[in-house]
C-alpha cells in the first residue's frame, strides 16, 4: 500500500513521488528550482559516510541535501524493492 | 560588435564553451561588490565580431544568491544583444528550467544543447528541431569539448532576434489571468525603470521581494497584488504561488522532454559515475580515499616537489637577482637609499611572495582537476556533516587545509565554494590554520623555553589555531552570519575527464592574477613597509630601532602589556611580521642587536630567555599564530572578499581573536608559572 512519508524517512534504494514541500522561504525556493516539485520521482541513492547529507536521484540527476531539508519534503512511497 | 551573454547551470560545460569561443582572449575579474567571478572575452572571426560575458553558473533566476542576482541584473541592465543558454543534454530536464526563466527576460536567446555526443553515445537522442519549434528560439546541439557545431551556434547567435512569449503554453489559465492583472498594475513603473513587463509581473506574482521593492510597490497596490496572488493560490491544491508557478514550468518541461527526448538513463540506473561513487562516497572507504587525495595534494604542493621549485625561485631572486641588482646599483653609484629600497624592500618583499608561485601553481593545478572532474562536490558531500557544526559547509575543508601551507592559496581556493556566505566565513577562518611561515617563530620560542616538550608545544599551537577557527565559526554563525544559513542542496555532477586546455587556462588565470598582484599591491606594500622601517623623523635613514616603525612600536607596546609582551621590540617585530610572518624572527634579531645570521643560528635564544617568560612566550606564539596574516594574504582577502567592509571585518576578527586568546593564555599561565 502507498503511504506518505518524509524524504528523510526513506531508506537507500527506496523511491517515491514528491507530494509536498513544507519548508519556507529561500530553502523552499532552492528546492523547487532544483526540480524538487510535487509529482517529481525521487530515488534514494545513499547516505554520506558521516550519516548526513543524503544523495537522491531526481529528474535524471544526482542531488545531495541535508536531512534537515529532507524532513520537510513529503513523498509517497512506491513499492520498489525490485529497484535495489 | 555584438554583445553575447553566456548563461547556464553549473557543470553544464559553460566554461568549456567560453574557452572554446574566446581562446586565451579572456579577462577575469569580479562583479562589483560580490565575490562572484566575472569573465569576459572576445570572438573575432570571419562573420563574427562579438564580446562574450560569461555569467555565473546558476540553476534559476531567484533573488536568493549573489550569482543569480548578478546574472539577472546583467541581463536586465546591460541588455546583451543575445543570450546563449547552454544546456547539459544529459540532464536536460532541470537545465531547461533556467532556459524558461531566461527566455522570460525578454532578450533574444539561443539554446545550445551541450554534450550531445555523450547523449547519443549512451543510446539517447534529443530532437532539437522539434524543441526549437516549441520554444520559439534556435536550439543547436553542440559538443563544447570537441568543438563540434560551435560555428552553427555562433551563426544562430549572430542572427538571433526573436524573444518569444511562452506564458500561454507554460502557465495555467488562472496564472495567466493573475499575470495579466498584475501587468496592468505595474506597467507604468516597469517602463520607468526599464524592466520587461511580463517578466516583472511573473516575479511579482512569485513574491520576488527584490522586484517589488525596485518597482516601489507598496500600500494599496501591494494589497491588490496580494489579493490577486491569494486568488491564484486558491485555484490550485499544491500550496503557495512560488511552488505553483515552478510546478507549472516543470510540468511544461516534463511534457516537452517526454515528447522529444529519449533518455539513456532511467530512474535508479547505475551510470559510470555511480560506479565510481560506489568507492568515492562509500560508507567506509570514502573518508580514507578523501584523506588520501588531500594528503597527496598537500604533499605535492608543500612537500619535496613544491619545495624544490620554491627553493629554485628563492635562489634565483635572493641570490642571483639580488646580487646582480646590488652590484649594478653600486657600479652606477646609486645613493644608499636606492640600494636599500631595492635590496631591503622590493626584492625581499616581492621576492618573498614570488617564492610561493610554484606552490600556488601546483595547488591550483590539482584544484582544477578536482573541480573539473566532479570530485570536489563529493568532497563536500563527505565532509559536510563535520563542518556544518561550525557554520561552514563541506567544501570549506580544502581551503582550510591549504591554510597550513600558505594563507594566500588558501584564500584564493575559497573560489571553489559556491556560496558567498561560506566563502566569506572561510576567508576569515583560513588564516587561523598555521601557515609554514609562522614556524620559524615557534621554533625560536620553543627552543628558548619548551625544549623538553618540543613537539607537544608545537602541536598545541597548531591545535590552538584549529580550535580558534572552530570557536570563531560557531560564534560567527550565531552573530555576523546569523539567519543567513544556506541550505546544502548541491548537485553531484557526473564525473568527467578534465580537459587539458580547460585545466591549463584556469591555472594560467590564477598564476597571472598572482603575478599582477605581486607586481602592484605587494610591490607598493613592500616599499611602504621598507620606508616605515628604514626612515625615522626628518626623513633620514636610521637603523630599525629608531625608525617610524619603532616609534609606532613604542606607542602601541602598552597595549600588549596584559598579554605579557608589552615591550616595544616585540611590537615592532609583530609589525614587520605583516610583511611576512618569518620576519618576526629576523626583526627581533636586528632589534636585539644581532645580525640576521646570528638570529637564525640561535644566538637569539639567551636574549629571548631574558626578555620573555614561558607564559609570555606562549602568549606571543599564540598572538603570532592568530593576528592578521601577512600583506600578501591581506591582499588576497581584499581581492576575494571584494568588499572593504568584509575585509575590515576579517582583520578585526583576527586581531580581536589574537588579543583575547593571548590575554587569556597569559593571565591563566601567570597563575601557574
Amino acid at each position: 500500500m502507498d503511504m506518505i512519508k518524509t524524504l528523510k524517512d526513506l531508506k537507500p534504494g527506496q523511491s517515491g513521488v514528491v507530494t509536498n514541500i513544507r519548508s519556507r522561504g529561500p530553502i523552499k525556493r532552492r528546492l523547487i528550482d532544483m526540480g524538487v516539485t510535487p509529482g517529481a520521482e525521487v530515488y534514494i541513492r545513499k547516505t554520506a559516510p558521516l550519516g548526513d547529507p543524503i544523495e537522491i536521484q531526481i529528474r535524471g540527476y544526482e542531488l545531495s541535501l541535508r536531512k534537515e531539508e529532507a524532513k520537510d519534503i513529503l513523498v509517497e512511497l512506491k513499492n520498489t524493492e525490485a529497484l535495489q | 560588435m555584438k554583445t553575447i551573454a553566456l548563461t547556464g547551470n553549473p557543470n553544464s560545460g559553460k566554461t568549456t564553451l567560453f574557452n572554446k569561443l574566446t581562446g586565451s582572449n579572456q579577462y577575469v575579474g569580479n562583479w562589483p561588490g560580490v565575490t562572484v567571478e566575472k569573465k569576459e572575452g572576445y570572438i573575432r572571426g570571419k562573420n563574427v565580431d562579438a564580446k562574450v560575458t560569461d555569467l555565473p553558473g546558476i540553476y534559476s533566476l531567484s533573488p536568493y544568491s549573489p550569482e543569480e542576482v548578478v546574472t539577472r541584473n546583467y541581463i536586465l541592465q546591460e541588455k546583451p544583444d543575445v543570450i546563449i543558454n547552454i544546456v547539459d543534454g544529459t540532464n536536460i530536464e532541470r537545465n531547461l528550467y533556467l532556459t524558461l526563466s531566461v527566455i522570460e527576460l525578454g532578450r533574444p536567446v539561443v539554446v545550445a544543447v551541450n554534450m550531445i555526443d555523450e547523449v547519443n553515445a549512451g543510446g539517447g537522442s534529443i530532437d532539437c528541431k522539434a524543441i526549437s519549434g516549441e520554444l520559439g528560439v534556435p536550439v543547436i546541439p553542440i559538443s563544447a569539448k570537441s568543438g563540434s557545431n560551435i560555428d552553427a551556434l555562433l551563426d544562430a547567435a549572430m542572427k538571433a532576434e526573436k524573444t518569444p512569449d511562452l506564458s500561454d503554453r507554460i502557465y495555467s489559465v488562472d496564472a495567466q489571468i493573475s499575470i495579466a492583472k498584475i501587468e496592468k498594475l505595474i506597467r507604468n513603473d516597469c517602463e520607468k525603470f526599464g524592466l520587461p513587463v511580463m517578466w516583472s509581473a511573473v516575479k511579482v506574482l512569485e513574491n520576488d521581494g527584490m522586484i517589488i521593492e525596485q518597482l516601489g510597490i507598496s500600500g494599496e497596490r501591494l494589497a491588490a497584488i496580494d489579493q490577486i496572488a491569494r486568488n491564484f493560490e486558491a485555484s490550485g491544491t499544491i500550496g503557495d504561488r512560488e511552488t505553483m508557478l515552478a510546478d507549472q514550468r516543470y510540468r511544461y518541461i516534463t511534457d516537452l522532454v517526454k515528447r522529444h527526448v529519449v533518455k539513456a538513463v532511467k530512474l535508479g540506473d547505475q551510470t559510470l559515475s555511480d560506479k565510481i561513487d560506489r568507492f568515492a562516497t562509500h560508507r567506509i572507504l570514502a573518508l580514507p580515499i578523501f584523506f588520501g587525495v588531500m594528503a597527496l595534494i598537500f604533499y605535492a604542493t608543500f612537500g619535496p616537489i613544491g619545495s624544490f621549485f620554491s627553493d629554485a625561485v628563492d635562489i634565483l631572486i635572493n641570490n642571483i637577482i639580488a646580487e646582480k641588482a646590488m652590484s649594478f646599483l653600486t657600479s652606477i653609484n646609486s645613493p644608499e637609499w636606492v640600494i636599500s629600497l631595492v635590496t631591503d624592500g622590493v626584492i625581499p618583499g616581492v621576492g618573498g611572495v614570488l617564492v610561493f608561485l610554484p606552490q600556488i601553481a601546483i595547488l591550483f593545478f590539482f584544484l582544477s582537476l578536482l573541480e573539473d572532474s566532479g570530485y570536489m562536490a563529493r568532497a563536500a558531500f563527505i565532509m559536510d556533516r563535520a563542518f556544518r557544526r561550525f557554520g561552514l559547509s563541506g567544501k570549506s575543508f580544502i581551503p582550510l587545509l591549504m591554510g597550513f601551507g600558505c594563507s594566500v592559496p588558501a584564500i584564493m581556493a575559497t573560489r571553489t565554494l559556491e556560496n558567498e556566505r561560506d566563502r566569506r566565513m572561510t576567508i576569515i577562518l583560513a588564516p587561523f590554520m598555521s601557515c609554514a611561515a609562522r614556524w620559524p617563530v615557534y621554533a625560536l620560542f620553543i627552543s628558548a623555553f619548551f625544549e623538553e616538550s618540543r613537539w607537544l608545544v608545537a602541536l598545541s599551537i597548531y591545535a590552538l589555531g584549529i580550535v580558534a577557527a572552530v570557536v570563531s565559526g560557531i560564534i560567527l554563525k550565531h552573530t555576523l552570519f546569523k539567519g543567513k544559513t544556506v541550505p546544502f542542496v548541491m548537485e553531484l555532477p557526473a564525473y568527467r575527464m578534465p580537459t587539458y586546455s580547460g585545466t591549463l587556462l584556469r591555472l594560467w588565470d590564477r598564476v597571472r592574477e598572482f603575478l599582477i598582484r605581486a607586481g602592484t599591491l605587494i610591490f607598493s606594500m613592500s616599499v611602504l613597509v621598507w620606508f616605515l622601517s628604514s626612515f625615522g623623523k626628518g626623513l633620514s635613514m636610521v637603523e630599525p630601532g629608531k625608525s617610524t616603525f619603532a616609534a609606532i612600536g613604542k606607542f602601541i607596546a602598552p597595549v600588549f602589556a596584559p598579554l605579557g609582551f608589552g615591550e616595544w621590540r616585540a611590537s615592532v617585530a609583530l609589525l614587520t611580521g605583516l610583511v611576512a610572518k618569518e620576519a618576526v624572527v629576523s626583526t627581533m634579531g636586528i632589534l636585539y642587536g644581532l645580525s640576521d645570521a646570528a638570529a637564525e643560528s640561535g644566538n637569539l635564544i639567551p636574549i629571548i630567555r631574558q626578555a620573555f617568560s614561558p607564559a609570555s612566550a606562549y602568549s606571543f606564539m599564540a598572538f603570532t599564530l592568530l593576528y592578521v596574516p601577512c600583506v600578501s594574504a591581506l591582499a588576497a582577502t581584499r581581492r576575494e572578499m571584494n568588499s572593504r567592509k568584509w575585509s575590515l571585518i576579517a582583520v578585526f576578527w583576527q586581531l580581536g581573536t589574537a588579543y583575547v586568546v593571548s590575554f587569556i593564555i597569559y593571565q591563566i599561565a601567570k597563575l601557574f608559572v
